[in-house]
C-alpha cells in the first residue's frame, strides 16, 4: 500500500451558495445547450401527421426560455455573491489587476498546461488562470443573455425581456444576433469539455479533492500554505 | 397664393367615384390598424387637404419598389394612389425629361419648402460619388440639397433603408443606405425587397392624413406594418411548434404544408407584414407558394445566406460552413488538446508514483 504523509489542512473554500449556483448553472447550461442545438438543426422525425396533434418542437423551446431565466438570475445572484460571498468567491479573484495575479497565470501555464517544470501553485481557491476563464464565461453568459432575451423581448410583453429590445438593433436584426447567440452556444461547449477534464487534471495531480470540493465545500491544503495565507491576513489587517 | 385642390377634388375629378374613395378610406384605415373612427379622420383629410408634394429620387437600385407601388391591390386604388401624391419628380414614371425634369423638382423645392416629401429609391454609393450620377450630379449631392428643406424621408425598400444587395459584401461601391448619409431630417424605413405595396400606400396616406411621422421601431421601420416576424404571422406556425419540418422540396412534408424553417426560412428573424397582407391583392406570398422567407426586409440579408440555409455561412471560412461546423471542429481540436495533455500528465504521474514511498517504509527513503 502506498500512501503519503503530507500535512494538510482542511479549508472550507466554496460555501453554500456558491455550490447551489455552481450546479444550477451547470444543468441550465446543458439544458440550453441540448435545446439550443435541437432548436437550431431540429429533427425532422416526424411525417405524414398533422400539426394539430403534436407539440414537442414548442415543449423544446419552452424548456430552453424556462431555463434561460433561470440561468439568467442565477448568473445575477452569483454577480452579487462577489460582493457578498467569502475571499474566494469575490470579484476581484476573477480580474487580474494585480502583478502577483498575472505572475500566477504564467506560472500555471508553465506547469499545468506545457507542464514544463513541476513547482505548486499556492492558491487556496481558484488558480489566477482559472479565474480570468472564468472572468471571460461570464462575459460570454452576458453576451448570450444579452441575445438571447434581445431575440426573445419580440414575441413577449414580460418586463425583464423587454429591457433587452435595444440590442438586435444595435447587432443590426435578428439574423445577426441569432448568428452570435449560435457561436456562443460552442463556447459553452468548448467550456465545459476543457473544465470537466481540468477539474479530474487538478484532482489527479494535486490531491486537494478539487472535484468533491464543489459538493462538500472543504479543500485538502497543504498545512504551510494555510499558513502562509493566514500570515498574509494577519499582515493586511494590522 | 393659388389654392392648390385638395386631394378629393383631384380624384373626382379624374372620374373616381366617391364610393371608391370610401372604399380606399377604409382599407387604409383597416391597413393602418387604425379603429373604426380613423375612416372618418382619412376622409376628412384627403377631403381637406391639397396633394402631397414629392420627389422620388432612383439612385442604386432595379426600381423593384415603384414597381410594386405602382401594383397596389384594392380596386380602382391604383388610379388613385398614382394621382393622390403629386409625383412631381419621379425618374420612371413622369413624362418630362431632360430640362424639364430638372426644372419639376427645382421647382418642387422652391414652391413647397418645409412641406415636400423626398422619396428615394436605391442605396447611395461613398467610395467613389461618380459610381451614380444623374444629371451631370452625383446622387449624394443630389439628395443633400433635396433633403435641406424636406418635410420628411421616406427610404424605399431594403436598398435606401440598409443598402441591400449594393452593401452585401465586398460592397465595391461603398454603398450606404440614406439614413446613413445624411442628418437632420426624420427618415422612415420602409423595409421589403421591394415592400409590400399596400405598405407603402399605406405609409403615404398616414403622413398625408396625420401630417406627422408613423411610429418607428428601432430600425426606423413603421410599427404598424413592422412589428411582427413573418414566423409569428405565418399560417405554417403550428407546423413549426409541432415539430413538422420539410426536409427537401419535393419531400411529404412540403407536399403537407409542413413548416420551411430547415429549408432556410428567414421567417422567425423577419419583421414584416407578408403573412397578413401578402401580395398581389393579398393573393399569396412566399411562403405560401412553398418556398422560404428570405429575409428581404431585414439588413444584411445578402450576407447572411444562403437562403436555403438555416444557420447563416461565416465569413472568412469558405461557403457553406456553419458555426455548427465551426463549433464541430473546435469541439475535436480541444478533444484532441485534451487527449494529448491527459497522456502527457499520466506519464509525468507513473514516474511520480515510482518516485513515493511504500507505506510503513522510513521517511529516509525519499
Amino acid at each position: 500500500m502506498r500512501s503519503r504523509t503530507i500535512p494538510m489542512r482542511e479549508v472550507h473554500v466554496w460555501e453554500l451558495p456558491v455550490r447551489v449556483y455552481h450546479w444550477v448553472n451547470a444543468l441550465c447550461v446543458v439544458a440550453l445547450c441540448i435545446t439550443g442545438y435541437i432548436i437550431g438543426k431540429p429533427l425532422a422525425f416526424m411525417k405524414g401527421t398533422e400539426a394539430y396533434y403534436n407539440y414537442w418542437f414548442g415543449t423544446v423551446r419552452f424548456v430552453h426560455f424556462v431555463a434561460a431565466f433561470l440561468f439568467f438570475f442565477n448568473f445575477v445572484f452569483r454577480i452579487y455573491w462577489g460582493f457578498a460571498g467569502n475571499e474566494f468567491a469575490r470579484w476581484y479573484n476573477f480580474i487580474p489587476l494585480k502583478r502577483s495575479q498575472w505572475k500566477e497565470i504564467m506560472d500555471v501555464i508553465k506547469v499545468d498546461i506545457l507542464q514544463l517544470t513541476h513547482k505548486r501553485i499556492d492558491s487556496i481557491g481558484h488558480n489566477a488562470l482559472a479565474s480570468l476563464i472564468y472572468f471571460i464565461t461570464f462575459l460570454i453568459f452576458l453576451l448570450q443573455c444579452l441575445t438571447g432575451f434581445g431575440m426573445y423581448s419580440a414575441m413577449s410583453k414580460a418586463f425583464l425581456p423587454k429591457l433587452f429590445a435595444w440590442v438586435v438593433p444595435l447587432l443590426g436584426g435578428d439574423m445577426q444576433a441569432r448568428q452570435l447567440h449560435h457561436i456562443l452556444m460552442w463556447g459553452f461547449i468548448v467550456f465545459a469539455l476543457v473544465h470537466v477534464y481540468l477539474v479530474f487534471y487538478h484532482d489527479y495531480i494535486e490531491r486537494r479533492g478539487v472535484t468533491s470540493s464543489m459538493i462538500g465545500g472543504w479543500k485538502f491544503i497543504e498545512e504551510d500554505v494555510v499558513e502562509r495565507h493566514d500570515l498574509q491576513e494577519e499582515s493586511q489587517k494590522s | 397664393m393659388e389654392k392648390r385642390p385638395t386631394f378629393y377634388e383631384e380624384v373626382t375629378s379624374d372620374g373616381v367615384p366617391r364610393r371608391d374613395f370610401l372604399k380606399f378610406c377604409t382599407a387604409m384605415a383597416a391597413l393602418l390598424g387604425l379603429e373604426s373612427s380613423g375612416i372618418g379622420q382619412i376622409v376628412k383629410a384627403l377631403e381637406t387637404k391639397p396633394r402631397l408634394p414629392v420627389i422620388w429620387f432612383h439612385f442604386q437600385e432595379c426600381t423593384c419598389c415603384s414597381e410594386s407601388f405602382i401594383r397596389s391591390s384594392h380596386p380602382a386604388v391604383a388610379d388613385i394612389v398614382l394621382n393622390k401624391i403629386s409625383l412631381d419628380y419621379q425618374e420612371t414614371l413622369m413624362a418630362a425629361s431632360g430640362f424639364q425634369a430638372e426644372a419639376a423638382y427645382k421647382a418642387v423645392m422652391e414652391k413647397f419648402p418645409g412641406e415636400y416629401i423626398v422619396m428615394v429609391e436605391g442605396s447611395i454609393p461613398t467610395e467613389d460619388e461618380a459610381f451614380c450620377c444623374i444629371g451631370g450630379r452625383s446622387a449624394l449631392q443630389i439628395l443633400e440639397e433635396a433633403v435641406k428643406n424636406a418635410k420628411a424621408v421616406v427610404a424605399w425598400g431594403n436598398c435606401a433603408s440598409a443598402g441591400c444587395v449594393q452593401a452585401a459584401s465586398p460592397n465595391p461601391t461603398g454603398a450606404k443606405p440614406v439614413h446613413k448619409v445624411i442628418s437632420g431630417k426624420p427618415v422612415i424605413n420602409v423595409q421589403g425587397c421591394p415592400p409590400i405595396a399596400d405598405v407603402m400606400v399605406g405609409v403615404v396616406v398616414h403622413l398625408l392624413t396625420f401630417d406627422r411621422i408613423p411610429q418607428l421601431d428601432a430600425l426606423n421601420r413603421p410599427k404598424s406594418f413592422y412589428s411582427r416576424r413573418v414566423h409569428d404571422t405565418c399560417y405554417r406556425r403550428a407546423n413549426f411548434d409541432a415539430g413538422l419540418f420539410v426536409e427537401s422540396f419535393d419531400d411529404e412534408g412540403a407536399k403537407r404544408g409542413y413548416c420551411l424553417y430547415k429549408m432556410g426560412c428567414k421567417g422567425p428573424v423577419t419583421y414584416n407584414s407578408c403573412g397578413i397582407i401578402k401580395w398581389n391583392d393579398s393573393t399569396s406570398y412566399p411562403i405560401q407558394s412553398g418556398h422560404g422567407c428570405i429575409g428581404c426586409s431585414e439588413a444584411g440579408f445578402w450576407d447572411n445566406g444562403p437562403f436555403y440555409q438555416h444557420l447563416p455561412s461565416v465569413a472568412g471560412f469558405g461557403i457553406e460552413t456553419t458555426a455548427d461546423k465551426i463549433g464541430i471542429g473546435l469541439g475535436v481540436l480541444t478533444a484532441a488538446g485534451i487527449a494529448g495533455h491527459a497522456i502527457v500528465t499520466n506519464v509525468r504521474k507513473h514516474k511520480e508514483i515510482a518516485n513515493e514511498p511504500e507505506s510503513g517504509s522510513s521517511s529516509d527513503n525519499t
